[in-house]
């Protein structure tokens, strides 16, 4: 899946130049946003804008359109379109520019389409307000522009309101949207996250054609490398407010320059390669809480004293790659193999300690799993694998005792699993542990850190006291925590700090099994890569069995032996990762790998 | 690759339009039935509650007569008949029930007279004192909460929160008296402090005697609606569709009329319906205060002559009020939320 | 650790105007109420004058008592049963609406059901439905009536703020551990709503002193000669223009303590919420 532009477009004159662009927050002189941004958009060109969260991207790309959000504010640079700043236009003016120059596709269209308007007159809003064309003609518009983005385009289909279309029929509908006034610069904000992959390529499909056919400049903000890594012609790379590196995209990939850059290059996972994912440490701090001189120095492993002090002015490596590193050139090259890790071989001997045979499972009169059949072997990793409704989660809930109505049989070291945690013994719910996806969901607010991994200790008999506290500490270290967030609530960590906690309490009752639900899909991706290479050291240090539930295909590769798809709720396919993955034998295994952005 | 696209699409997308296997109008009705039926049941279980609370709690007799009640043993048994006391509680109860169905609702324990013929002349003064109310609440609500949202986080909208919510908090006879004190007695003399209705003439005759009550009524009501509207207009000016209009390049007074106004009008009919019921037990200690002749000071009055039947006749009203507010609400509700309503007619 | 907490929670209360506002006022007609009576120059029922003469602070009132004495005597009946009320009804409610959110299914949606039935009535009329067929009404009952009519409201807020909680993986997770249901409630749910049942529990306050001094004014009096704010306002309230102090006296002080407790009730919901957005 490869989408860019064959032709090269940099000889064009940009459409849309930033030029220094700063924004602030309103109430705290001083604190930036962003900063000295610097960024070109030639007519027909993708540039991915690329960032973890915090790094201020969104903030970037609303400001593209003269916006901020609440409490923040524009405070110098120039957005030029077409030779003219249009930062200095009054805001009636800026208004007039929005839609028909500018357009805007937001994050979440399914929020973002006005739940009681009919989407019909949705689209034309805009034409009407600025009374562009006739009524005819906008609806004749209107019904083109749907068909531009494959939707039907009867009165049926514009008499619907927004709740009545699918995620991927919102996200082309707000397509069709921000298209339908031929504007000249485009901004996409993380227009395709949580949405399946065989979706997101047909999104992604879709905007790549309509850039192209209608010469529009578009600028995608993102967090996520690989699917940057298919449809950008030039990425950015932000970090903590600064755009650290610019360039094509095979500059970017093939020969990144920035620490930063590499590091996140070598925190992804890859579809077609078994790699040992690491993460950065630290997390990216907010405005106001960054350091000094190169914002990245407390954070990298080439940092020198002068890092602290000195912020590093862009330079240039190549022709149009720019880098913001005061040690460019001495950290030596990149190279892509260096991360690479053997693929798993699957022994001839398992020995299985948790069996799944015939599991059918239903909410209410839905039955949404069904005779989906499984094993898993001790030490060993296997992943659950499907789009949404696959019923994956569904499965690893049942076997975690979270949702009882199922049937069938769950054989766990020899005897059968009772269906809700609660009918299971003791032995049983200590032994298997459940870690979920979102980790500002899974811990209690109220309980201090310390609270939270000791009761797990507390309930089982396992420690108490002296020695429970002690435990607790060896478990936050196993987790890499300091032994001082024992007192913290959770309020206080970060996103991968709090997952850590979660592990630490699963940990904390010396479990056999951990069924780990999507647990690095709510984390950046250097999180998420952190929280991998942790995983793989508890599962060969203490010989923990893992269930890992993911949507990600490209993780499976780095971390599972084992891989089943799951489709609809039916099992399509299952087997070592490799052989899956290298040779698929059904024909929806071929679609998810096809879909699955790659970054080689 | 097409090909999947087209079968994941068929299967996510729920079809709006498709007739499940019932017409729309038969869906309609089939789920303003249930809808009937819930509002009958609850007001069935009122009146189970209210016959209880007034016939199985104390022992009338003794209440109507007090000390009385030994000495006088012919006018207690006169009671007693009249009340049916000596039948079982369930025969009471069923009498009662069918008595107030066939709009026989018994007759006054004070004065002999018949509950409905008492009563129907309140009622109407009653709902002319609330419809006067809602008519001024409603677009003052709706005026003060726009400008204070347009306002939002400026001088004059601190000013207003202030007041409002200090309102919010007086009980509605402190309001009440503090009116009559300021308009009628101690500060100025210029409005009457009672409704004064000569020989069963209708209040609204004297327009000046209703100013203070309706304005009580007001002020009690008025504040809360305000407050509740102006979160719901902040909360949808905060949303990403509103955020994705002024993005797209709509004007200002585009956003506020078409995209905001149109989100909250459905809270906005949900705290109305709420405090108009709350209206209907307001009345009872504003009337009072200003004796003015609806069912509010009947039911003080009935209460302290411990008259069970208007009591109960006059319960039963107030909560069917209530009862019947709300399910106009609900229904409105529904009519103005797409995704309620498409969800009902397929 | 904990004389931390207690400074923390105080410099936070600080942050909230309104909270302040809202504690000196209740605190002040709290005050009066419960060292009224040793501060009062004359009795309960003293007579000092002639009815609705000018002698004394603020003069007397329809017997010829000292309104300033009685004013003093009276708040602490009227505080002790609307604060005993509001216990009653937010301990009821909070009981009722976590069990409905908690256990679900058929319970929840017959309490929900009953709860509407009970909503139906205006809050003074299931007071005045009872106070009807009973002679003479005891505190207590008071305490009871106003209370449970509270219960079902509390409920209601209670049961939504508790839904938003038990479907979270936190009670989950407490959940397939194997704790026992009254801990998942005790340990897990109940400490997540303090702020919004602390903030319900203050509206509750005002309501209740609204209802208990209006119970009063409408002269269904517990102790017929007693002094209390309410009963008060009734006595007087005929003679507002000739002696206005018998009547705007209580009247001031339960304004007070109303607009106290209320903005006491949204500073705390000010506060949580600033807290979210941090």
């Amino acid at each position: 899946m490869t989408l860019t532009t064959e032709e090269n477009t940099t000889d064009l004159a940009p459409v849309c130049t930033v030029r220094g662009l700063r924004v602030g927050l309103t109430h705290r002189p001083g604190v930036d946003v962003v900063d000295g941004i610097e960024l070109a958009l030639r007519p027909g060109e993708v540039v991915g804008l690329v960032g973890e969260s915090g790094s201020g991207k969104t903030t970037v790309g609303t400001a593209m359109l003269g916006h901020t959000r609440t409490g923040a504010e524009i405070e110098s640079g120039a957005v030029e379109l077409e030779g003219n700043d249009i930062l200095g236009l009054a805001p009636d003016e800026i208004r007039l520019l929005r839609g028909e120059e500018v357009a805007y596709m937001p994050q979440d269209p399914a929020a973002a389409l006005n739940p009681s308007i009919r989407i019909g007159r949705q689209i034309v809003e805009l034409l009407e307000l600025r009374g562009i064309d006739t009524a005819e003609g906008r609806l004749a518009r209107a019904r083109e522009g749907l068909r531009e983005v494959a939707l039907p385009d009867d009165d049926e289909f514009l008499g619907r309101y927004p709740h009545q279309l699918s995620g991927g029929q919102v996200q082309r509908v707000a397509l069709a949207m921000a298209f339908l006034p031929r504007p000249k610069v485009l901004v996409l904000d993380e227009p395709t996250t949580g949405l399946d992959v065989t979706t997101q390529t047909m999104v992604l499909e879709t905007m790549h054609r309509l850039c192209e056919t209608h010469g529009v400049a578009a600028l995608y903000v993102t967090h996520d490398l690989a699917v940057i890594g298919n449809i950008a012609d030039r990425v950015a790379v932000m970090y903590a407010g600064r755009i650290i590196e610019l360039g094509r995209r095979e500059q970017v990939f093939e020969a990144p320059t920035h620490p930063y850059t590499r590091a996140l290059l070598d925190a992804i996972p890859h579809v077609s390669q078994a790699r040992r994912l690491t993460g950065i440490p630290g997390s990216t701090p907010a405005p106001g809480r960054r350091p000094g001189g190169c914002r990245f120095h407390d954070r990298c492993a080439f940092a020198t004293p002068a890092c602290g002090e000195q912020e590093p002015a862009p330079v240039e490596v190549a022709p149009g790659h720019e880098v913001r590193c005061l040690r460019t050139g001495e950290i030596g090259s990149w190279d892509i193999n260096l991360g690479r890790a053997v693929d798993r071989e699957v022994p001839a001997e398992r020995e299985v300690i948790l069996s799944v045979t015939g599991l059918d499972v239903s909410y209410g009169r839905t039955q949404v799993v069904h005779d989906v059949s499984f094993d898993l072997a001790r030490g060993e990793c296997v992943a659950l694998v499907g789009e949404s409704g696959s019923g994956k989660t569904t499965i690893s809930r049942s076997i975690g005792g979270l949702h009882r109505q199922w049937t069938g049989s769950v054989v766990f070291d020899g005897h059968e699993l009772a269906g809700s945690a609660r009918r299971r013994p003791v032995e049983d719910r200590k032994r298997i542990q459940y870690i979920f996806q979102n980790p500002y969901m899974s811990l209690n607010p109220r309980h201090t850190v310390g609270e939270i991994v000791r009761r797990p200790m507390e309930l089982f008999g396992l420690a108490k006291g002296k020695k429970a506290t002690a435990r607790v500490e060896e478990l936050l270290d196993a987790v890499a925590l300091a032994p001082s967030v024992m007192s913290l609530r959770t309020d206080s960590l970060s996103g991968g700090e709090r997952q850590r906690v979660a592990i630490a309490r699963a940990l904390a009752a010396q479990p056999e099994i951990l069924v780990c639900d999507e647990i690095t899909s709510a984390l950046d991706v250097s999180v998420q890569g952190a929280i991998v290479e942790l995983l793989e050291r508890l599962r060969t240090q203490r010989g923990i069995s893992m269930l890992f539930v993911t949507h990600n295909l490209a993780l499976v590769r780095s971390i599972a032996d084992r891989v089943d798809i799951l489709q609809g709720g039916r099992l399509v396919e299952s087997g070592p990762v490799v052989r899956v993955m290298e040779d698929p034998q059904q024909d929806y295994t071929r679609t998810l790998l096809d879909n699955t952005p790659r970054i080689d | 690759m097409a090909a999947t696209e087209a079968t994941l699409d068929a299967q996510k997308s729920a079809p709006p339009a498709a007739p499940a296997g019932r017409s729309p109008v038969a869906a309609w009705s089939l789920w303003l039935a249930r809808r009937l039926g819930l509002a009958a049941l609850t007001l069935w279980l009122v009146s189970v509650l209210v016959f209880l609370a007034t016939a199985a709690l104390g022992d009338p007799v003794r209440a109507i007569l007090g000390k009385e009640a030994e000495t006088s043993q012919g006018r207690a048994n006169q009671i007693r008949e009249q009340l049916h006391l000596d039948d079982s509680l369930w025969d009471r109860y069923w009498h009662w029930l069918g008595g107030l169905l066939t709009g026989d609702p018994g007759t006054s324990v004070a004065n002999g007279l018949p509950v409905s013929e008492l009563i129907s002349d309140r009622v109407l003064n009653s709902a002319v004192l609330v419809a006067a109310a809602a008519v001024i609440i409603i677009p003052v609500s709706f005026g003060v909460a726009l400008l204070s949202a347009r306002l939002r986080g400026r001088k004059g909208d601190t000013a207003i929160q202030v007041v409002l919510l200090t309102l919010a908090g007086l009980p509605e006879f402190i309001v009440g008296i503090v009116l009559v004190a300021v308009f009628s007695t101690v500060v100025f003399h210029a409005l009457p402090a009672v409704t004064i209705s000569a020989g069963g003439e209708a209040p609204w005759t004297q327009p000046a005697s209703m100013i203070l009550p309706v304005l009580t009524l007001v002020i009690a009501v008025a504040p809360y609606v305000i407050r509740i509207m102006r979160s719901t207009l902040l909360e949808v000016l905060d949303s990403d569709y509103v955020e994705l209009a002024r993005l797209k390049g709509v004007p200002e007074k585009v956003v506020l009329r078409r995209h905001a106004l149109r989100n909250a009008i459905v809270p906005g009919i949900q705290v109305i319906a709420l405090q108009l019921a709350w209206l209907a037990g307001g009345i009872v200690i504003v009337e009072y205060l200003f004796s003015y002749p609806g069912m509010g000071a009947s039911l003080v009055d009935s209460v302290r002559n411990s008259d069970i039947p208007m009591v109960q006749v006059l319960a039963m009203i107030i909560a069917a009020v209530y009862v019947i507010v709300n399910l106009v609400a609900d229904v409105l509700s529904i009519l103005f939320t797409p995704r309620e309503r498409t969800a009902i007619s397929s | 650790m904990s004389a931390i907490s207690a400074t923390a929670g105080l410099t936070r209360v600080g942050r909230s105007p309104r909270l302040v506002v809202g504690l000196v006022l209740t605190a002040v007609v709290v005050l009066v109420a419960v060292i009224g009576p040793w501060l009062a120059p004359y009795g309960e029922n003293q007579i000092t004058g002639d009815p609705y003469s000018d002698t004394g602070f603020l003069g007397t009132d329809y017997l010829g008592q000292d309104v300033w004495s009685r004013v003093l005597y009276g708040g602490r009946s009227v505080l002790v049963v609307a604060l005993l009320a509001t216990v009653v009804g937010v301990v009821a409610g909070v009981l009722i609406g976590v069990l409905a959110a908690y256990i679900g299914g058929w319970f929840d949606e017959v309490v929900m059901r009953l709860n509407d039935v009970v909503l139906a009535f205006p809050q003074i009329l299931l007071t005045l439905l009872v106070l009807s067929t009973v002679e003479q009404p005891t505190w207590w009952m008071i305490v009871l009536l106003v209370g449970l009519s509270h219960a079902p409201r509390v409920a209601r807020v209670s049961r939504g703020v508790a839904m938003g909680l038990v479907k979270r993986d936190f009670v989950t997770s407490a959940e397939a551990l194997g704790e026992s249901r009254a801990r998942v409630v005790l340990a897990e749910v109940l400490p997540n709503m303090s702020a919004p049942l602390l903030a319900e529990a203050g509206l509750r306050l005002t309501y209740s002193i609204g209802m208990v001094a209006g119970i009063g004014f409408l002269g269904f009096s517990t102790d017929p000669g007693a002094a209390d704010w309410g009963q008060m306002i009734n006595e007087n309230r005929l003679a507002l223009l000739v002696q206005p102090w018998g009547v705007l006296a209580p009247v001031i002080l339960i304004g007070i303590f109303a607009i106290g407790t209320n903005l006491m009730a949204d500073g705390i919901t000010q506060l949580t919420s600033k807290g979210e957005d941090r």
